[in-house]
């Protein structure tokens, strides 16, 4: 059997955009759900992406993320091509969408675990993933079940940085969090980005969204709109 | 990481899962009791069960299958932690083997207690035959029936050449039911409705497995007067059952699970 790509086998990791959309098209069954997209991404940035119900914020997180196909224009995730490559790009991105991707039954450890150890993480590696998200403590043996709304997103953003993955997708991620999980998850995308990864954010939460943004893009019929840097 | 690392993860992580939870012991291996018992209640003669006891354990470990399949595929979508791994890239065949191998573990143990339930509700098979369990020359208690497992066996049913018939069978079987269960598992897992589309999918395909697990065990416990030699073309052909949904279904599951 061949070896699954490596996350360390990616030829941007160092300088140039992360993410690139040039004139992306995307379809949905026969319904363009992308049409023409154009985004550049730099590295440790947070963009905020804005829009309306169905104009296409989820679709284009879900395609960079390599789960549609790219049907027309050029997409590179961390200098990959969506279009030809989209096996390599996979495991530098993570998505957390409304979700967490956990395994209820085991605790935070196991599941940090088991998600670093998928791509060969040491178990220093893993420990300082959870610290990072500040689960390494007094939830580290505390099954997935029993934490509330705020605790698995940080749980699951710990399998993020785990599993080494490079640029997160979020969509709606302060969904179902109680003021206090709210401000621990911004902290928490605050400094992940300052650690240099790259997040997208779809929310509907402008304010809120907006002052931990970098940047702020309208997705409207498929298409995106810049609105300018904050900082 | 190679796809075998990832697969025994994956398979390392379903069984401590189980343990975890405990499904297993406290709802799986109870429903394959009781239809161990079902069985002897509906067929309430013994010359009967003598004849269909190989079959009844198949059926109740295939009924069990499903149950098994279901929970194996339900850890995975519960708080979409299968999305996650194709989100990460993780193989698809990885994910195959992993989920196949946890699942072949959990139903090896199954059928090796639902032998012993045989024993302990059907009571006649082995002691008629001699021959499966024969190395263990002496009567046992099991849950307070004493059952005589041996007895007489006959240099044309060597009872070692049967016990290796018996074990190639539950192998061979079990890698055969893992491996069509977790195709289907996976396919159905990605639709509404999978509780009552699973079974629709997986028994059809099992039927050979189920048809020729029966006829090697009946040889290898003597039933009917079958005899370990006519076990063995069965055995082959659960092997190439097993070989052919293990390689098709590792090919095959990625578009499957992506779809």
């Amino acid at each position: 059997m061949s070896p699954a790509p490596s996350p360390s086998s990616s030829p941007a990791t160092v300088g140039g955009p992360v993410i690139v959309l040039d004139d992306v098209v995307a379809v949905l069954g026969q319904f363009p759900a992308l049409a023409g997209a154009s985004l550049t991404v730099e590295r440790g940035e947070i963009v905020l992406l804005r829009g309306p119900n169905g104009a296409g914020k989820t679709t284009l997180l879900r395609l960079c993320a390599g789960l549609l196909p790219v049907e027309r224009g050029t997409a590179t995730i961390v200098g990959f091509d969506l279009a030809t490559q989209r096996e390599l790009v996979r495991p530098h991105v993570g998505l957390l969408g409304h979700q967490n991707g956990l395994y209820l039954d085991l605790s935070v450890r196991e599941n940090v675990n088991f998600w670093g150890r998928t791509v060969g993480a040491s178990a220093d590696e893993i420990h300082a993933a959870m610290a990072r998200m500040g689960v390494a403590e007094r939830l580290a043996d505390v099954p997935c079940r029993k934490l509330s709304a705020g605790q698995k997103r940080r749980t699951s953003l710990a399998c993020l940085v785990a599993r080494r993955a490079q640029v997160w997708l979020l969509d709606e991620p302060h969904a179902g969090l109680d003021a206090t999980g709210r401000d621990e998850l911004d902290t928490t995308l605050a400094q992940a980005a300052g650690s240099g990864a790259t997040i997208l954010v779809a929310s509907h939460e402008l304010e809120r969204a907006g002052n931990l943004a970098t940047r702020s893009v309208e997705v409207i019929a498929g298409q995106v709109t810049a609105l300018g840097d904050k900082k | 990481m190679s796809t075998w690392r990832v697969a025994r993860l994956i398979a390392a992580k379903d069984l401590q899962v189980e343990r975890r939870s405990k499904i297993v012991t406290n709802q799986v291996l109870p429903f394959a009791g009781i239809t161990m018992v079902s069985f002897a209640f509906a067929l309430d003669k013994q010359n009967v069960l003598d004849t269909v006891a190989p079959g009844l354990i198949w059926l109740a470990t295939t009924f069990s299958l499903l149950i098994l399949v279901q929970r194996s595929f339900s850890i995975e979508t519960d708080d979409g932690a299968l999305d996650a791994m194709r989100v990460a890239g993780i193989d698809a065949r990885a994910i195959f083997l992993g989920k196949a191998m946890a699942l072949a573990v959990q139903l090896l143990v199954l059928e090796i207690l639902l032998l012993f339930a045989a024993v302990v509700f059907y009571g006649e098979s082995i002691q008629s035959s001699g021959a499966v369990l024969a190395l263990f020359d002496t009567p046992t208690t099991v849950g307070g029936v004493e059952v005589l497992l041996g007895g007489e066996s006959t240099a044309a049913q060597s009872p070692v050449v049967a016990v290796v018939l018996l074990v190639t069978t539950l192998v061979s079987a079990t890698c055969g039911l893992a491996a069509v269960g977790t195709l289907y598992g996976g396919l159905a897992a990605g639709f509404k409705g999978s509780e009552t589309l699973l079974p629709l999918l997986t028994l059809p395909a099992v039927a050979p497995v189920l048809i020729g697990a029966t006829k090697a065990v009946e040889s290898a416990v003597g039933t009917a007067g079958a005899v370990v030699s006519e076990g063995w073309q069965w055995v082959g052909l659960l092997v190439v059952f097993a070989v052919a949904f293990g390689i098709g279904g590792a090919l095959a599951f990625g578009p499957l699970i992506d779809e």
